[in-house]
């Protein structure tokens, strides 16, 4: 019974911390753009004018947090004429889902003791978590495909073709950087992969796994930003070419949870980043006693568990914010690949590099054994 | 897996194949053959055979059907009715019933289910799907993968854009390959006036 009862939970706090941080990252994306661009961005609506009164400068949270949501799903749920109606609703559902679901086996902690109670900080346990992730992502490209071509309206179906050519291209990419790190940790388990990204190399520096796959850091992190079809990569939405590609035809509460499926994704990138390469809930020295600092005194610092537990949850989500800011900033500042660019760096870049990045790793795990 | 979960899939798996015959617009036939693939990838899953299931999520769903609905799009191919293909319909007839034969004498040949052994939860994993892969089958994944990479050399080798001044010396020299026997209209004009 309390198993059930803590796994509930766990499943209802990683889905609403999902959900509410893709729209903390909306806000984020208005004021990181506005002050790239030199503007204000988002500053108007206020509850009763309270921060007014209080002195307080708008930094357009209630805009972003409330009044967005309020107005996008009291809007007009318009069908276009001759559109599929039951595609038409589901393609959004059907994109968002496969996202939302990837964050169930995600680890964002260790394990917490409460009593007699051990609790593995992972929604879901599955030893092969990243087949899981690359399935969920196969799905996914659904949605769109589906959305663009049930409008009825060729702005969208370019936009669905498009959307759909660049994922399945770029989840090649995306597999072979999979494999380069499963390789490397010799494991499938996400939770596993944390694990053994703790400790320490030459006494100092922490073991996490960019040190030991930059190349493939950097190619998830292409293929993922590609995955999320963001600036320079967003050619499927392109708006000055096709309106605004596989969603054109859609408003309101549909075109909201579209947009909901864009940060999911980008939070996505960013957990998979900090998870493959940086440690994921990792604190750098920090061990399931305490803080076990180096150098030649090295000094040592007891915590308690729940301690120790909050210190990760806290790391793990810095990291994943921080990824999310970063690929915010990139889609601020880079233009856009043209279509035969996008698809050329694609097969011939990005791919080659992740066959020869894999063929690297497999030879030196067989000469020299897993180090990790 | 629990039986009732077992039936539900099944059901859904039927359901779904239902429409891919069934629906008129090719993207609906697609989708519940996507549909039913995904189900059979669950089915994998609940069976103990994990890797297998999201292989065939991966592929099939997320790779292959997506490829069909291309195709779908590239061909424009459009809702139609089924007027023209009676002569199919009786071939499909014939063979739906030989199918049904097939497996009826299967199902009466079959050991009964209380003999049925369980495969060892290790079966299924990805470490001794790969180490099977790699000895006991591995001339035949290894020719597998020769095989695939033809046919992709292939397909490059159909889709590919000649470039301007290779495609005007091919041209020229089929031009003068085909026009060699063929006589001119002078020619035939003499042969005609002697």
């Amino acid at each position: 019974m309390i198993d059930l009862v803590i796994g509930a939970l766990k499943a209802i706090v990683i889905v609403l911390l999902v959900l509410n941080l893709t729209g903390v990252l909306l806000w984020f994306e208005r004021k990181g753009s506005a002050l790239i661009q030199d503007r204000i961005g988002a500053n108007r609506a206020a509850v009763f004018g309270v921060g007014r009164r209080l002195g307080l400068p708008n930094l357009g949270l209630v805009n972003t947090l409330m009044a967005d949501p309020l107005k996008l799903f009291t809007k007009q749920d318009f069908v276009p004429e001759g559109a599929d109606h039951f595609l038409h609703g589901l393609a959004p559902f059907l994109a968002l889902f496969p996202i939302l679901i990837t964050f169930a086996v995600v680890p964002i902690g260790d394990v917490l003791e409460i009593g007699s109670q051990t609790i593995n900080l992972q929604a879901a346990h599955l030893d092969v978590a990243a087949l899981y992730l690359l399935a969920a992502l196969g799905i996914s490209v659904y949605g769109l495909a589906l959305g663009g071509w049930a409008s009825n309206n060729r702005w969208s179906l370019l936009g669905g073709i498009r959307a759909t050519a660049q994922m399945i291209s770029y989840e090649l990419a995306l597999g072979l950087a999979f494999l380069s790190v499963i390789v490397t940790y010799g494991t499938l388990d996400l939770q596993q992969i944390c694990r053994i990204q703790g400790g320490v190399w030459f006494g100092w520096l922490p073991r996490w796994g960019i040190l030991m796959q930059p190349v493939s850091f950097l190619l998830l992190l292409t293929a993922g930003m590609a995955e999320s079809k963001r600036v320079p990569f967003d050619v499927p939405e392109a708006e000055s070419e096709l309106v605004a590609g596989y969603f054109t035809e859609y408003s309101g509460g549909k075109q909201a949870v579209f947009m909901m499926t864009d940060f999911a994704e980008v939070l996505l990138v960013a957990v998979l980043l900090t998870l493959f390469f940086f440690g994921g809930w990792q604190v750098p020295w920090l061990y399931r006693d305490g803080f076990h600092f180096p150098g030649p005194h090295g000094a040592f610092f007891r915590l308690p568990n729940y301690a120790i537990a909050i210190l990760q949850i806290v790391s793990f989500w810095v990291k994943t914010i921080f990824f999310c800011a970063f690929q915010i900033l990139v889609r601020w500042t880079l233009p856009r690949f043209r279509y035969d660019q996008l698809m050329q760096f694609g097969w011939k870049g990005l791919v080659p590099v992740g066959l020869l990045n894999l063929m690297a790793t497999a030879l030196v795990v067989v000469l020299f054994g897993a180090r990790y | 897996m629990p039986m009732w979960l077992f039936f539900f899939l099944a059901a859904l798996a039927v359901i779904a194949a239902l429409g891919v015959i069934l629906q008129r617009n090719p993207v609906h036939c697609l989708l519940g053959l996507a549909v039913n693939l995904l189900d059979m990838g669950v089915v994998f899953i609940g069976l103990g055979a994990v890797t297998v299931g999201f292989l065939q999520i991966i592929i099939y769903v997320g790779a292959i059907m997506v490829l069909f609905l291309f195709v779908i799009w590239l061909l424009n191919l459009q809702a139609e009715g089924l007027s023209g293909y009676l002569g199919l319909k009786f071939f499909g007839a014939i063979g739906a019933a030989a199918l049904a034969a097939e497996l009826a004498v299967i199902f009466l040949h079959a050991a009964p289910i209380s003999r049925l052994v369980a495969a060892p939860a290790t079966q299924g994993s990805i470490a001794s799907l790969g180490r099977s892969l790699f000895s006991d089958y591995l001339i035949a994944f290894e020719v597998t993968s020769v095989l695939l990479l033809a046919a992709v050399v292939g397909a490059i080798g159909l889709a590919r854009r000649i470039p301007s001044s290779v495609a005007a010396d091919r041209d020229e020299q089929m031009r003068t390959s085909i026009s060699a026997p063929v006589t001119t209209d002078s020619e035939r004009r003499e042969r005609r006036s002697a």
